[in-house]
């Protein structure tokens, strides 16, 4: 349906209020108008902030953040969270460090070199197989979305610090004799200009979009974060949503973490401490109900794109990075204010 | 305080009316409430009674009109300030916290302070002291969630008389409790009508209510219709007024042969789900034809809407043998039942029936999203005249399939709910209390809509805890009681009959 876009002016849903319009239209275009607002303080705060270099500097930036966001976005969707997003992202980096470093097989005497093609694939799947860890837990144990992945965030994370002895893979290039090079292309590569991170976050967001709004699974994934017990009884597989939603999440989750490590040219078992937060809030920014059954890709992207340009700006005007932590709570704690806002009327019982 | 004068009003509502968005709950309502008597007030479900008592008890604001205590005007801020003012309720749905004692639940809000804290000694003895009176054997310690629905009722109504009020609500007090409760309750009353206290009474059980009442008025699709006292009025005066004089719920739909059995239900056993040591369906076996429409009637408690959830595969049956045209389907999961054809429509149409992040179209289609989904996407169009086609057939009165949910009245909801089902191309549906809530023109209108399905080969079971709705399109009438089916008739069967069965005219 149409009406899952935050930006679009006054959806068909929108009642017949005239006067009303404009602030409506204030409102469900909240995360866009915001970046709108970033993006021109900072052009006028700093000459340096409104080129092309810059933003794709930014927005290659984002995009680890963007890709975790829309992993939450689904799982928020669904009416969970996902605290282990970071965890997964550093695990997922350390393997795929480990694999590039070559993996001994002491049976037969070898050390096996994987092409990078295979460590991303392998590394996915581990990704997916965390996230599946959290789905069961969540669908058939029927713990609590928000401590099966808090459980899971300290698991992968010990994991990750047990497999490195907390140290840090540095060499993640390969060599040309072993064929397999390649790894640093996802970091620093570009196509058509564009670095290849955020192609990758585009399209991410583009299958996200197309699942959400034109998909079965998404109507699913809608219905069951709305109200699962009618979803159950409308015969929506409840349970295989809620572990797919949670899969997907962590292979999302691996995939930044490749671009990460491939970014940095390194792997270290504490990258992504907290992001799962910063995921959180792009969700919230985005104008998604934590309660679930709300929420849009398009508001999500907008969402992270707006802490990643206001960070980046902060640091260009030469703000303290202590400021950023406040400016960045306060963006949170606003966009809240406006969900409630957006989502309480009517809503609100007698 | 002057003796009871039984003209004095004392608290009495004058032209109140509610809207929730479109839906008008009551609409300018007069009512009053004498000192020292029972005033009853009859009416079928969504007629307005809970409304009208949740804005006389200050649990909500009516959206016009006054409510005049002792002669004066008088506006409650909410339900502390007029329990301050003496009027007490007890609510309908249980409002207790299962995880507190019986103790705590009583003097929830109010605790009885001592120097140290809380005066736990004093609040239990003053609860020993209740249950006495309410002649209940349960110890003040015992956590609300270990009694049984008629325990917590009684709790409940202990609550409301711990507060010593001058006015106080009752709002189906009775629908969970025995024979013997009943009447130790209307002792109670009894006692507290002596004393000056005035009693406003609310229960579908009407000989029951007829035992006590002073005042009877009746409201229908929120408006008063009748008012009369006690020595005026009998059962006939009742059901007339609730209904009205037009009121029709159809006939049997007939004139066609009925098909094959559609649903079988052999043996089916299902354990109590909070593990208690009887069952909640008990061995219950039962044939629908294709074209043919069962109406279940019963009790709360009869366990009726335990076995509608046990057919549409929600509860599991611990035995018993479910066939749907032949083949069992005990295994299968509500999905791949809704796929091949049983489909159940849900009691509580909030809880379970809608999402109501969703618009009413989403609503629409969300059982039948395979239908319209090509490949791995669906076909927005094939959607869009799923839906229309649907709002056409059963008569949805919305702006448009984009309407929010919420944006509808109770009815139309409620057909949304049965839309969606029968947009799956069910040879069975279930219908949990369809009625449930909703004004009596669009009940006529879901009721013609099951009786359509049914002539076109549609088997219809439905549940109710209203006789007149048994008697209306039903061919064949099942009373259950305590988990069994303890009577059946067909359509030529008579209100007394049925309610006989029931185990409800217990207090006669």
């Amino acid at each position: 349906m149409s009406d899952q876009s935050h930006t679009r002016p006054a959806p068909a849903s929108a009642p017949k209020g005239e006067g009303f319009s404009l602030l409506r239209l204030l409102l469900e275009g909240r995360a866009f108008f915001a970046l709108i607002a970033i993006v021109l303080v900072f052009s006028l705060l700093s000459p340096n902030y409104f080129t092309l270099p810059n933003f794709l500097i930014m927005a290659s930036q984002v995009a680890i953040y963007g890709l975790l966001a829309i992993g939450m976005l689904l799982v928020i969707l669904n009416g969970g969270i996902d605290l282990s997003v970071g965890s997964i992202l550093a695990l997922c980096g350390v393997v795929a460090g480990a694999m590039m470093q070559g993996v001994e097989v002491k049976a037969m005497g070898v050390i096996l070199y994987p092409p990078v093609w295979a460590v991303v694939v392998l590394t996915c799947a581990l990704g997916g197989l965390v996230g599946a860890v959290n789905g069961v837990l969540v669908a058939w144990f029927r713990v609590p979305a928000f401590v099966a992945t808090l459980g899971v965030m300290y698991v992968a994370r010990g994991v990750a610090l047990l497999m490195t002895n907390g140290l840090t893979y540095n060499n993640l290039s390969g060599k040309a004799e072993l064929g397999n090079t390649g790894f640093n292309w996802l970091g620093f590569n570009r196509l058509w200009g564009i670095p290849i991170s955020v192609i990758v976050l585009f399209t991410c967001a583009m299958i996200a979009w197309a699942m959400l709004s034109r998909s079965a699974f998404g109507r699913w994934l809608y219905a069951s974060g709305g109200n699962e017990r009618a979803a159950e009884l409308s015969g929506v597989p409840v349970r295989r949503v809620k572990i797919t939603v949670y899969t997907l999440s962590g292979v999302l989750s691996a995939i930044a973490g490749l671009v990460l490590s491939s970014q940095l040219t390194s792997a270290g078992p504490t990258a992504g401490t907290t992001y799962e937060l910063t995921a959180i809030a792009a969700v919230v920014i985005g104008g998604a109900a934590l309660t679930g059954g709300r929420g849009t890709v398009l508001g999500t992207m907008l969402g992270a794109f707006v802490i990643g340009f206001l960070s980046a700006g902060l640091v260009i005007v030469g703000v303290s990075s202590y400021w950023q932590t406040v400016f960045t709570g306060a963006v949170i704690v606003l966009a809240v204010l406006m969900n409630s806002i957006q989502y309480g009327k009517g809503a609100r019982k007698a | 305080m002057a003796g009871p004068d039984a003209r004095e009003v004392v608290l009495a509502a004058r032209n109140v009316a509610k809207s929730y968005g479109a839906v008008h709950a009551l609409k300018g309502v007069n009512f009053d409430i004498h000192r020292g008597q029972v005033t009853t007030l009859f009416g079928e479900n969504g007629a307005g009674k809970s409304t009208l008592m949740k804005i006389l008890s200050g649990v909500i604001q009516p959206s016009s009109g006054e409510i005049i205590l002792d002669g004066q005007p008088v506006t409650f801020q909410n339900s502390t300030h007029a329990r301050d003012l003496g009027i007490s309720i007890i609510h309908q749905e249980l409002s207790l916290a299962p995880n507190l004692s019986v103790r705590d639940n009583i003097f929830m809000g109010r605790e009885i302070m001592g120097p140290t804290g809380v005066n736990y000694a004093e609040e239990e003895a003053q609860v020993r002291r209740l249950m006495a009176g309410l002649e209940e054997d349960i110890d003040p310690l015992t956590p609300v969630e270990d009694l049984r629905l008629g325990q917590q009722q009684i709790v409940e109504i202990a609550r409301a008389l711990s507060v010593d009020s001058r006015i106080l609500i009752m709002d189906e007090p009775t629908s969970a409790l025995s024979a013997s409760e009943v009447e130790v309750l209307f002792k109670v009353i009894n006692d507290l009508t002596a004393k000056g206290v005035s009693i406003v009474y609310i229960s579908h059980h009407l000989e029951e209510a007829l035992q006590i009442t002073d005042h009877a008025v009746v409201l229908r699709d929120g408006t008063m219709t009748a008012w009369a006292p006690r020595d005026q009025i009998d059962l006939n005066w009742i059901v007339r007024n609730m209904v009205g004089e037009n009121y029709d719920l159809g006939a049997p739909p007939s004139g066609y042969e009925f098909g094959k059995v559609a649903l079988s239900v052999q043996n089916l056993v299902l354990p109590d789900p909070g593990g208690n040591p009887y069952n909640v369906v008990d061995n219950l076996s039962l044939d629908v034809r294709a074209g043919e429409v069962v109406c279940i009637y019963g009790l709360m408690g009869a366990g009726r809407t335990e076995l509608m959830e046990t057919l549409a595969g929600r509860l599991r049956a611990a035995s018993g043998r479910i066939e749907l045209e032949g083949a069992g389907i005990s295994h299968l999961s509500i999905a791949q039942r809704i796929a091949r054809g049983l489909a159940l429509v849900p009691e509580d149409r909030q809880r379970d029936g809608l999402v109501q992040t969703m618009s009413v179209g989403q609503n629409l289609s969300l059982a039948s999203i395979r239908a319209f989904t090509r490949g791995i996407f669906t076909s927005r169009r094939a959607e869009q005249k799923l839906i229309r086609d649907t709002i056409r057939d059963v008569t949805v009165k919305t702006p448009g399939g984009n309407a929010p949910i919420g944006s509808l009245s109770g009815g139309n909801q409620q057909k949304v709910v049965i839309g969606k089902i029968m947009a799956t191309k069910p040879k069975v549906i279930l219908l949990d209390e369809p009625s449930r809530g909703i004004d009596i023109g669009a009940k006529a209108e879901v009721f013609r809509l099951l009786a359509e399905g049914a002539k076109q080969g549609l088997a219809v079971v439905y549940t109710t805890s209203e006789v007149s709705e048994c008697l209306s399109i039903a061919h064949r009438i099942i009373v259950m009681h305590k988990g069994r089916i303890s009577a059946e008739f067909d359509a030529s069967a008579s209100k007394e009959m049925i309610m006989a069965a029931s185990g409800e005219a217990h207090a006669a």
